[in-house]
């Protein structure tokens, strides 16, 4: 029996401001306020409000049958906490009909799985712990960013205790594999993969309004069709796409929404199912190891990490945004780690990739990759110099965790020996009360006397 | 084929990238083994380049029958000009110009710069094309820039070929919208007279549409190009300062060329950083408005004006450079951001200018944001990666931009245009 596992992404970068060099060390603020409000309204309004609605419908008419599986990054959740909460709020609804699984996925949608592996943790931790509090269930399974995958990235990942992760079903990864499997980690095969089939899936989220396509236009029957045409033991169907595809890739008067709606009806006259990842990872056997040297991703043609890391422009801004990671992880300033989640996310790696896809590419304020690099290296050498000022830059990060932590301890040594003091002086009082000499002194030695007392007592002790 | 062109300047005694132009586009349009092109100047030095195509001297050109000995003509014009070709031309005086001031030879003299004259030198070499025009043979006429489109259309009338020519600037650039009516009246004139029209860039192109009111179907775009540099060039070992970075303009210092907003933006690196030298190589009506402005703002001590740079001097000067930087006002084209690049510069250029259209591995600013412009001068003085890739790729993009290709094109155009006449 077929299953189709459909899963959407929310996510949405903070825009960085034209930040120029001479506002280096004055100007601490790096995003441009209207463009995050104007562009997160955006959005939401054409596209998370009416494909969520339309999801939530979904759900209500077909009851246990629709299945639905959604994540959202961090960074995209503040800025719809404050630009625009009716989407939260249709999420809890959505999340009410109980067809609804919430994945984890990094905090700062970045690129911390190739740089660093604690910061990585932290990113994901800080999801899975958010999605907990807002929605009350505990991801089970997650997704890295731009579904980036390497065998190391799945180790760690199952590490934290997933069950399963999503990832794209490369060609150049998979070779005569197909993605209609359920796979594991080479490291770890507690951990199982869901391989994104991007032929279907980017068959609505790239090619579903274009005219100039064969298949145009496309019926959720023939999409349903080509589904149940697939070999019987080929069973899981993934069908992973940003959420944002449901009305801004693909405008909303192509009908997108009505075609996303009668995909279940469809699927169920063919007997096709729908799951959550939760669902497949516990009961479906994996049926082999995926071997993932190199991390791939679910972006271009190549769908690997050239679009972030490909040039050396690319590179030394990551190399220096992570250079300082050690360093924002001790620090516990909040405006630091906050930028520091903003500055991590991918897409600011995207607007300097210099490679021609053929498609147009949205630079966003940036109208070349020289331009993007050298705003967000401008914005880097603010923040690189606030962290650095934080703590003497010649000092190794071990020695200053060292001291770190000393410090930190010494705080709970103080309070401990604090406790022990009132501890004693309790006693110490308890003890002098049956004297009826010390009553009548007045309140101020008081203070001082118990210390004496104390110390007298510790001697007598001894003795 | 056979092509008579008219032009102003040729190497090695240049003035601008007109002449370069020329070069490079002759020697492209060479490369096909039938083309003969025949050279134009109004005077030339005798150490001109000539394998690959013929120059007439315009000034050794008679216009006035005078019996001279072919010995005499021999010491006079030898240099450069088979004797015979005098007496040949000599056959073809068309009309009487006695009272022309001519010399021993019945030739004009010509300066062959941009005197103040100027006017009655462009009609002199129009008076000489007619000479020129009906002793030669040939398919067709290419006239390059205003200064000899009245020499194309002269020739055109006199031969009935069919006329093309080449806009390498337009009034329009030259003066930042303050039109010299009698150049404008020549430009027109020329253009109306033409059967077709080349412009470097879609820039100048949508100025000879819209602003000389052409039709578009006559006027094309046809990119210059860069000549590999020679060995010669190759060999010049780059003289760099060890903690120092240097920002060089290499140009006219004319109000085109936009040598303020550089002064400007030299100023705001200034302000934040001191091992940056800034360099401004060239001359023109606006260099001591210049120093006077780098002394107002107090940054002379870092900012530098070593003056007009010749042939090999020019070279020597990039290949010290770490950045290039052109803030053309208006620029129909412009050469030098390409000879950087081929000296592995890298360079910021103005969106105003022509040569943005085909070039994608430099930074592009608008002339007059300077704050753009200074953050990218910083930016390629602090970031060695974004250094290290533009002057990488630039080159590799600046070395497929070949003369040859142009060659090619304009040997299209010029088949169509003879289809056509």
């Amino acid at each position: 029996m077929k299953t189709i596992c459909l899963y959407f992404e929310i996510h949405q970068i903070i825009h960085l401001k034209r930040y120029r060099f001479f506002n280096i060390g004055t100007d601490h603020y790096y995003y441009d306020d209207y463009e995050n409000e104007r562009s997160i309204t955006e959005v939401a309004e054409r596209s998370y409000i009416p494909a969520l609605k339309t999801l939530i419908e979904m759900a209500r008419e077909h009851g246990d049958y629709f299945k639905v599986a959604i994540s959202i990054s961090g960074v995209a959740l503040e800025q719809l906490e404050i630009h625009a909460p009716m989407v939260i709020e249709l999420l809890h609804q959505l999340n009410g009909t109980g067809c609804c699984e919430f994945l984890a996925e990094p905090y700062s949608h970045g690129l911390s799985s190739l740089a660093n592996e604690e910061c990585f943790r932290a990113d994901l931790e800080r999801m899975r712990k958010k999605v907990r509090q807002l929605f009350g269930q505990t991801p089970k399974v997650c997704r890295n960013s731009s579904l980036i995958y390497s065998d190391e990235i799945g180790a760690i990942v199952a590490d934290m205790g997933f069950k399963g992760m999503l990832t794209e079903g490369a060609r150049h990864i998979l070779g005569w594999k197909s993605p209609h499997y359920l796979y594991h980690c080479n490291m770890n095969p507690n951990l199982k993969l869901l391989l994104r089939d991007y032929k279907l899936s980017d068959d609505i989220s790239l090619r579903f309004s274009n005219s100039e396509w064969n298949e145009y236009p496309l019926f959720a029957d023939t999409y349903m069709n080509w589904i149940e045409a697939l070999p019987e033991e080929e069973q899981v169907i993934n069908i992973f796409m940003e959420l944002c595809a449901l009305g801004i890739y693909q405008p909303l008067s192509s009908n997108i929404l009505d075609f996303i709606k009668a995909l279940p009806a469809v699927a169920k006259e063919r007997g096709i199912t729908f799951s959550t990842p939760t669902e497949l990872c516990t009961k479906l056997h994996s049926v082999a190891p995926l071997d993932v040297a190199y991390p791939m991703s679910w972006v271009d043609e190549e769908r690997d990490i050239s679009c972030w890391l490909g040039n050396v422009m690319q590179r030394e801004a990551f190399n220096k945004l992570y250079s300082v990671a050690e360093r924002v992880h001790l620090c516990d300033d909040r405006r630091i780690k906050q930028d520091w989640d903003y500055l991590q996310a991918s897409n600011n790696f995207r607007f300097m990739t210099t490679k021609h896809t053929g498609l147009t590419m949205n630079r966003g304020i940036y109208d070349s990759p020289y331009d993007a690099f050298t705003n967000y290296m401008n914005i880097l050498g603010d923040f690189i110099r606030r962290v650095n000022a934080l703590y003497p830059a010649d000092m190794d990060n071990e020695e200053l965790n060292a001291l770190l932590t000393t410090i930190r301890n010494q705080d709970e040594e103080i309070s401990a020996l604090k406790k022990e003091v009132e501890n004693l002086q309790m006693k110490l009082t308890k003890a002098e009360q049956p004297v009826p000499s010390t009553e009548e002194t007045a309140e101020k030695p008081a203070a001082k006397k118990p210390r004496k007392a104390s110390t007298r007592k510790t001697t007598t002790k001894k003795d | 084929m056979k092509v008579l062109m008219f032009g102003w300047e040729f190497p090695p005694h240049i003035l601008g990238g007109l002449g370069t132009a020329s070069y490079g586009l002759t020697k492209g349009l060479a490369q096909q083994s039938d083309m003969e092109i025949t050279f134009c100047i109004p005077k030339p030095w005798g150490d001109e380049d000539q394998s690959f195509l013929r120059i007439i001297g315009m000034n050794s050109v008679p216009i006035v029958w005078r019996d001279v000995q072919w010995d005499y003509v021999k010491g006079r014009v030898g240099s450069y000009m088979d004797p015979q070709l005098y007496y040949d031309l000599r056959d073809h005086i068309y009309a009487d110009f006695n009272y022309m001031n001519t010399n021993d030879l019945g030739c004009l003299e010509f300066s062959g710069r941009y005197p103040d004259n100027l006017h009655e030198e462009i009609n002199n070499y129009s008076i000489v094309a007619g000479v020129v025009a009906r002793q030669q043979q040939f398919d067709i006429i290419h006239s390059h820039d205003w200064l000899t489109y009245p020499a194309g259309i002269h020739a055109k009338q006199v031969s009935g070929k069919p006329l093309v020519i080449h806009v390498h600037a337009t009034d329009f650039d030259r003066s930042r919208g303050n039109v010299n009516p009698t150049v404008y009246a020549i430009e027109k004139n020329g253009m109306d007279h033409a059967d077709h029209i080349m412009c470097v860039s879609e820039l100048t192109r949508q100025t000879v549409i819209n602003k000389y009111f052409q039709d578009p179907r006559k006027v094309s775009t046809v990119h210059n190009a860069v000549s590999p540099l020679s060995d010669e060039i190759q060999a010049i070992v780059p003289q760099k300062f060890p903690h120092e970075k240097l920002v060089t303009f290499l140009g006219r210092i004319t109000m085109q060329k936009g040598p303020e907003y550089f002064v400007e933006a030299a100023n705001m690196v200034l302000q934040r950083t001191h091992n940056i030298r800034f360099v401004m190589a060239g001359s023109g009506d606006m260099m001591n408005a210049m120093i006077q402005l780098v002394a107002e703002r107090g940054i002379a001590d870092r900012f530098h004006f070593p003056g007009f740079q010749k042939g090999k001097q020019v070279y020597e000067c990039l290949k010290a450079s770490d950045v290039y930087i052109m803030p053309s006002v208006s620029e129909p084209f412009g050469i030098s951001p390409l000879e950087a690049m081929q000296c592995g510069v890298p360079s910021i250029i103005s969106k105003q200018s022509g040569c943005a259209e085909i070039l994608d591995k430099c930074i592009k600013v608008d002339y007059w944001d300077i704050h753009a412009m200074a953050d990218a001068i910083y930016s390629l003085c602090t970031n060695q990666s974004l250094y290290e890739y533009l002057k990488d790729e630039g080159k590799k993009e600046v070395d497929a931009i070949t003369w040859e290709k142009v060659g090619v094109k304009i040997r299209g155009i010029y088949e169509q245009v003879i289809r056509n006449s």
